[in-house]
């Protein structure tokens, strides 16, 4: 063999122009806009300060947690993200208080706050529909979970909040007095008026970790509706999947259930032995093998009949554990992956309760668009909070998640139509897709929050794909 | 940004005039709000095409591009850019040239060779690179289905896309790992200004057909198209007959 083809001499060619720290790709958990950032790792508060004075300001900074928000919020594109998720210390938990509080570093997740807590019979107030999001994104989005008719948002039980500013300062903010305006801006802030770096948080105490659940299956959308007005005020929580796939008859049916905590004597005594016990099974991972169109007609329809005959036609009082109640698709790791390297989107709305017609309307064309959702949900929504950008308002709030196709555009953008003649809005944790317009007329406080924005950040240094996108400047 | 139904913001048309281009950007200025930047000669075509595009509701840049310059392109990309990220480049100027005087006239092969080649490759580079820092992007590169297999009737015009297709496509899979989406569309004949007054071919497509197939194409994500899709199995075919054969078939 001839020596100069012997692979390793010959000289290996180098690219001529040197790459920088090399970007990664970011996605949203719905995993249909991928950008490339800087991603960078955060440990300490000086950390964060020192990536905010060497970031380029023309691309800015985003905070990140567990990137489970659905769009574009914990993206940057060719800026940086800052990985927040080493922040992780629980530093304090006061159980005398009235409300018994919690103060930590905004990376803890809500899973990991839940374990610690349980022990010592606290209770998180809001829980949204997956316990894998950390405290500063469920802040920045002011989450809310099936008790936000009678409890409200995740924001509405924050005490106070530590900030990190443009300016490189930390700022211990409050719901009231002279920093209340920072505060309620930087609750469903989504990350654009600093880096929440920790929080104080406001807790339930709790008997045990079981709930009292009854479960009614209902015929079709006005079945559905008519009972989950019927008397939601009777139940902490409350929430409906329905089947957003059949038409005809049964169109809209779906399953109600809604619940309390249980106390300590609605127990069996099985269970009483250990009511504060975290049941918290695991399915496994879901791989990355499944091709796009794993949702189409047969999979959609037989999901939904399955999922909907699975349902007691009524049941009183069953017990169910925090997974069952809550969280069943936490089972389950990665299961967006099911949708296919394309992804999906989740389309949420709000719309008032006077515009319930509007509503039925948003919710034919999705049945008649052929574009198909399996995971459904339907829920009245309980007052809002003071935050300009926050999503909840006393209205029907509807989601569906829809693999992406061509045409989804089109049912998106009639639907926003919708939306905005009712005076409803999209939630921003869940979008990938609004135009700036349509968000500027959904949420007509905007201003408000754009002006404590210019104040905080002067030079637009806390940026996003999302903010981008709509304009947040 | 691109959202997430495939959605742009702001549209980079490299041959500003071209009828394929301009219909891209009429389908996605129909949506919303859109920033324009078309790149071409100064014309009257181009501030007809602006106008318009204005009156549709976008705000339209209009930025000097000439072709066979290419010392001119990066002023080109960096006035492209200076308004704020470019979401969607097409590259879409080309010329189609007298076929039969581009084989026996030394200029005119040059001409055809320098725009329909070095300056999308040129250009290519420059966006690409504008694109990996912005860390998104896509780039819409208008090939033609008479670069799959170069027939003899337009040999010169066939050879210069051949080479356009095969670098957009690699370009493509170069910057899968920076974030940045190639699409390679091959239309077959298109009834526009480039091909007034030759008689139209089989499987004819307008513009605005092409801009639909484009529109779908980004949303879906792909690499490659054929418009319309049965020109693929045609080409196909096509690719694989005989050199004598292929000589004597009236194409």
């Amino acid at each position: 063999m001839n020596g100069e083809r012997d692979g390793s001499q010959v000289p290996r060619i180098k690219p001529s122009v040197p790459e920088a720290q090399p970007m990664v790709p970011l996605h949203g958990w719905g995993r249909a806009t991928s950008t490339r950032a800087h991603l960078a790792e955060i440990d300490s508060v000086a950390d964060a300060v020192s990536v905010l004075r060497k970031a380029d300001p023309q691309r800015g900074v985003v905070p990140r947690g567990l990137g489970r928000s659905y769009g574009d919020a914990a993206q940057n594109a060719g800026g940086t993200a800052l990985d927040l998720t080493k922040l992780d210390r629980i530093q304090n938990v006061d159980a005398e208080a009235e409300p018994p509080t919690v103060t930590a570093q905004a990376g803890v997740s809500l899973d990991v706050l839940m374990r610690a807590l349980l022990p010592l019979r606290l209770w998180v107030p809001v829980l949204p529909g997956t316990r894998q999001v950390t405290i500063g994104g469920a802040i920045a989005a002011d989450v809310h979970g099936k008790n936000h008719h009678t409890q409200g948002s995740f924001g509405n039980h924050v005490q106070s909040l530590d900030l990190l500013t443009a300016d490189g300062e930390v700022r211990t903010i409050s719901p009231d007095g002279e920093t209340a305006e920072l505060f309620w801006a930087t609750i469903g802030g989504m990350g654009l008026t600093g880096v929440i770096l920790g929080a104080t948080i406001g807790l339930q105490r709790t008997d045990t970790a079981y709930f009292t659940v009854d479960t009614r299956r209902c015929t079709d959308l006005d079945d559905l509706m008519a009972s989950m007005t019927e008397g939601d005020e009777n139940y902490t929580y409350s929430v409906a999947w329905f089947d957003a796939v059949t038409k005809g008859k049964h169109m809209g049916r779906g399953v109600l259930t809604r619940g309390n905590k249980a106390r300590e004597h609605d127990l069996p005594f099985k269970l009483a032995k250990d009511p504060l016990k975290f049941v918290a099974p695991s399915l496994g991972t879901i791989p990355e093998i499944f091709p796009n169109r794993m949702i189409n007609v047969v999979t959609a329809k037989a999901f939904s009949t399955a999922w909907y005959h699975k349902a007691p036609k009524h049941r009183i009082a069953e017990l169910q554990n925090i997974t069952e109640f809550f969280h069943p698709l936490d089972m389950l790791a990665e299961w967006n992956r099911l949708y296919g390297p394309h992804g999906f989107l989740q389309y949420q709305f709000v719309v008032p309760f006077a515009e319930a017609e509007i509503f039925r309307t948003c919710f034919q064309m999705i049945v008649n668009s052929g574009h198909l959702s399996c995971l459904n949900v339907l829920k009245r929504l309980g007052p809002s909070n003071p935050a300009p950008l926050s999503f909840p308002m006393p209205g029907w709030t509807l989601t569906v998640d829809l693999p992406i196709e061509p045409g989804l555009d089109k049912l998106c953008n009639a639907l926003d139509e919708q939306v905005l003649a009712a005076g409803g809005r999209v939630y921003l944790a869940k979008d990938s897709r609004l135009s700036a317009e349509t968000f500027r007329a959904m949420y007509p406080r905007l201003e408000e929050f754009l002006t404590v924005r210019r104040q905080v950040d002067p030079d637009g240094i806390f940026n996003s794909d999302l903010a981008r996108r709509l304009e947040l400047h | 940004m691109i959202n997430a139904v495939g959605t742009p913001q702001s549209l980079l048309l490299l041959g500003g005039t071209s009828d394929i281009a301009l219909a891209i950007a009429r389908r996605y200025a129909a949506d919303h709000g859109l920033r324009v930047v078309l790149a071409a000669r100064p014309s009257e075509q181009r501030d007809a095409a602006a106008a318009e595009l204005r009156g549709m509701g976008c705000s339209v840049e209009e930025v000097d591009l000439e072709a066979r310059d290419p010392g001119s392109h990066t002023q080109t990309i960096e006035q492209a850019f200076a308004g704020g990220d470019i979401d969607i480049a097409v590259v879409a100027f080309g010329l189609l040239g007298d076929p039969e005087q581009a084989w026996r006239d030394p200029d005119v092969v040059l001409e055809l060779a320098e725009v329909n080649y070095t300056a999308p490759v040129h250009l290519g580079v420059l966006l690409a690179a504008r694109m990996r820092v912005q860390g998104y992007g896509c780039i819409v590169a208008l090939s033609s289905v008479a670069g799959e297999r170069v027939r003899r009737s337009n040999f010169v015009y066939g050879s210069t896309k051949a080479g356009f297709d095969g670098f957009f496509l690699g370009l493509g899979e170069a910057l899968r790992d920076h974030g940045v989406h190639v699409l390679v569309v091959r239309p077959g004949f298109v009834t526009s200004k480039m091909t007034r007054g030759i008689e139209k071919a089989p499987l004819a497509v307008t513009p605005e057909q092409v801009a639909d197939a484009v529109v779908r194409a980004i949303t879906g994500k792909r690499q490659l198209i054929w418009v319309p899709p049965p020109m693929r199995v045609v080409m196909t075919g096509l690719r694989h007959v005989p050199r004598p054969i292929f000589r004597r078939l009236p194409i």
